[in-house]
């Protein structure tokens, strides 16, 4: 049986965990789901949809909202009691952090963020994984020497499919035993959304972003103009987000946000690894740089070799010819 | 206040990654090295920590001799003392890794209000080490932390979920994991070079551990385009754009 960690908030489902779900259902028939906190019984419909036959339910008043090291302690009463041969959640920070927990109680290994998985076919053989390194720009095949194992699935190495005709997974709930030590760390409340306009970087079908060629804060004016008439928002690299340039919350990479857009136009960035590795996702990039030679054209499906300053103004005045 | 920071020696690649001929690791003849900028964020918040509350920020790395580097410029901007455990220069697992600095932790006579890392390494992001050291040392942690204020014993915490904040509060002794974007780290300042030249450096030699996470190959991921097609040069590429766009549907 392979257990799978469906992430949540206030009963809200984190999408990614469908994509863990899905990656459990190639490895495994039999998979099923656990959900820590409150309002999690309310996702046996999509957990039944996505393949698992039973939902386990965590119930303990401690647990009413997110907590960390709660979770792992009561994943592994829950592992203990039912034996799986894997456990995985999305590799997302909660999932990574829960099943890390999870690692530490047990005092087994884990592999974060994997894009593949075979489970060991004898006893005392050891599992394999693909896993992520350097943002999914490096690929390790490992061995993870350990009879049950604990990972979680890269992102975008599995599209969530459901099964047509599923119905909703059995609930049982399951009781915990926490510890106060448990429970020192958790969700206090919450910070208000950033009052934006635009769309967030996650969400946006189409991101306009600028790297140290923009040359300034002011240089994001037509950046932020094109956006607009795009229905856009505004992305950057890091030499803008550490200049001061622009607000973090705006950094695609590999330590800013990961970004899967319809449409990426990188003006003034130069494509290292690591800005890569948070846009490679996207569906089509186009470069506007003076450098021909810029290693991003590699990762890229067009471009237009110039200055931002001149090309980006006059791609706007285009588009709103071409809207009207 | 005592502030621990915990960092890692990562090779600095540009545009793509060279392997060695065995695909077992990078190829770094070439290359610069660095730490993660999530670390670099913990050294900055430390160093501010203890301009505004005194003690101390001490750093602590495992990896090679030659991690001392990444030690020296980091004391530069601002810690008192750097501890090296060296390794013969082989990846640790995150257990290994975690159980080294556990060790050294322990053997420390500052009992250290405050565990500063990374979220996750730049090279391996095993997203576990600091889990795994706060739960051997039996602290509270609170990850990926993109906001950060002391008092009164209690480190009121903030991280970006979505567009969301979550708030947490955690009482001190604790570890913290901190993100990009948590402050803008310095840069050294020239004295600050020369100083940290004599700063010292305690070196140990932790056991190797047989790992239990045992890296075998790498492979470089594969681009999802062949590269770019170049549709011109200045704005007489424009249109040619504005076309593209609009077969991708990008006009609405
Ligand atoms: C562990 C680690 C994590 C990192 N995480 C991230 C991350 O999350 N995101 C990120 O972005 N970086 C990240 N970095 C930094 C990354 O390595 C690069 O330093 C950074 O992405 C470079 O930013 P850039 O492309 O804006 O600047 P540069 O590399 O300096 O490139 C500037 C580009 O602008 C072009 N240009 C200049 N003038 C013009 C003009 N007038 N018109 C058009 N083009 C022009 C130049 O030809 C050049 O290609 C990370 C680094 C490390 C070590
Ligand atoms: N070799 C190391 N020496 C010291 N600290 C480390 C080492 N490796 C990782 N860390 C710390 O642990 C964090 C998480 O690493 P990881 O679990 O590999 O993602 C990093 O950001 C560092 O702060």
């Amino acid at each position: 049986m392979i257990l799978v960690l469906l992430d949540h908030d206030r009963g809200e489902l984190d999408q990614l965990s469908l994509r863990a779900l899905t990656a459990a259902r190639k490895l495994s028939d039999d998979v099923q789901a656990v959900v820590i906190g409150e309002h999690g019984e309310s996702l046996a419909v999509v957990a039944g949809e996505y393949g698992a036959s039973i939902l386990h339910v965590a119930s303990h008043e401690g647990l009413a909202d997110y907590t960390p090291t709660a979770s792992g302690r009561a994943l592994s009463q829950l592992v203990t009691e039912l034996k799986p041969v894997a456990v995985l959640a999305a590799g997302s920070p909660r999932g990574n952090e829960q099943l890390a927990h999870l690692a530490a109680f047990l005092d087994l290994p884990m592999a974060a963020e994997c894009s593949s998985i075979t489970l060991s076919t004898s006893p005392g053989a050891p599992h394999s994984v693909t896993r992520a390194r350097w943002g999914a720009s490096l690929l390790e095949d490992a061995y993870v020497h350990s009879e049950l194992l604990i990972a979680t699935v890269l992102t975008f190495s599995v599209e969530p499919a459901p099964i047509a005709g599923a119905t909703a997974a059995t609930v049982k709930t399951f009781l915990p035993n926490l510890e106060a030590s448990d429970l020192l760390v958790r969700v206090l409340g919450r910070g208000g959304e950033a009052t934006t306009t635009r769309v967030t970087l996650a969400d946006a079908k189409v991101i306009v972003s600028g790297g140290r060629g923009v040359g300034g804060p002011e240089g994001f004016a037509i950046l932020e103009e094109l956006a607009d008439l795009l229905g856009g928002t505004i992305g950057c690299s890091r030499v803008v987000t550490s200049s001061g340039w622009r607000p973090h919350a705006e950094q695609v990479g590999q330590t800013g946000t990961k970004v899967a857009p319809d449409l990426y136009i990188a003006a003034g960035i130069s494509g290292a690894m690591q800005h890569i590795a948070g846009c490679k996702n996207s569906k089509t990039i186009v470069v506007i740089n003076t450098d021909p030679e810029a290693p991003i054209l590699a990762y890229a499906d067009y471009a237009i070799i110039g200055d931002l300053h001149k090309v980006i103004p006059a791609l706007s005045a285009a588009i709103r010819e071409a809207k009207v | 206040m005592d502030v621990l920071v915990c960092l890692k020696r990562v090779p600095i690649a540009g545009g793509t990654f060279l392997l060695t001929p065995d695909s077992r690791d990078i190829e770094t003849k070439y290359l610069g090295f660095g730490i993660s900028p999530h670390e670099e964020n913990a050294v900055e918040a430390g160093v501010q920590l203890v301009e505004q509350m005194g003690g101390s920020l001490t750093l602590l790395t495992l990896g090679p001799s030659q991690a001392e580097e990444q030690l020296r410029a980091q004391l530069a901007i601002g810690a008192s003392r750097g501890i090296l455990l060296e390794t013969d220069g082989q990846d640790w697992d995150p257990q290994a890794t975690a159980a080294a600095l556990v060790d050294a932790i322990n053997a420390e006579e500052t009992k250290f209000d405050l565990i500063l890392f990374g979220a996750e390494s730049a090279d391996s992001a095993g997203y576990q080490i600091h889990i795994r050291v706060a739960h051997a040392l039996g602290r509270p942690i609170v990850t990926n932390v993109k906001g950060m204020k002391i008092a009164d014993g209690v480190a009121h915490c903030e991280r970006a979920v979505g567009t969301v904040r979550e708030l947490y509060e955690c009482p001190l002794p604790a570890i913290i994991t901190v993100r990009d974007g948590l402050n803008i780290p310095r840069y050294p300042s020239v004295p600050g070079r020369i100083q940290a030249r004599k700063k010292p450096i305690e070196m140990k030699k932790p056991e190797p551990h047989v790992p239990r996470l045992e890296k075998l190959l790498l492979t470089v991921a594969p681009s999802n385009t062949s590269g770019a097609q170049v549709l011109g040069n200045g704005v007489e590429a424009v249109p040619a754009l504005v076309e593209v766009l609009r077969t991708i549907g990008a006009l609405g």
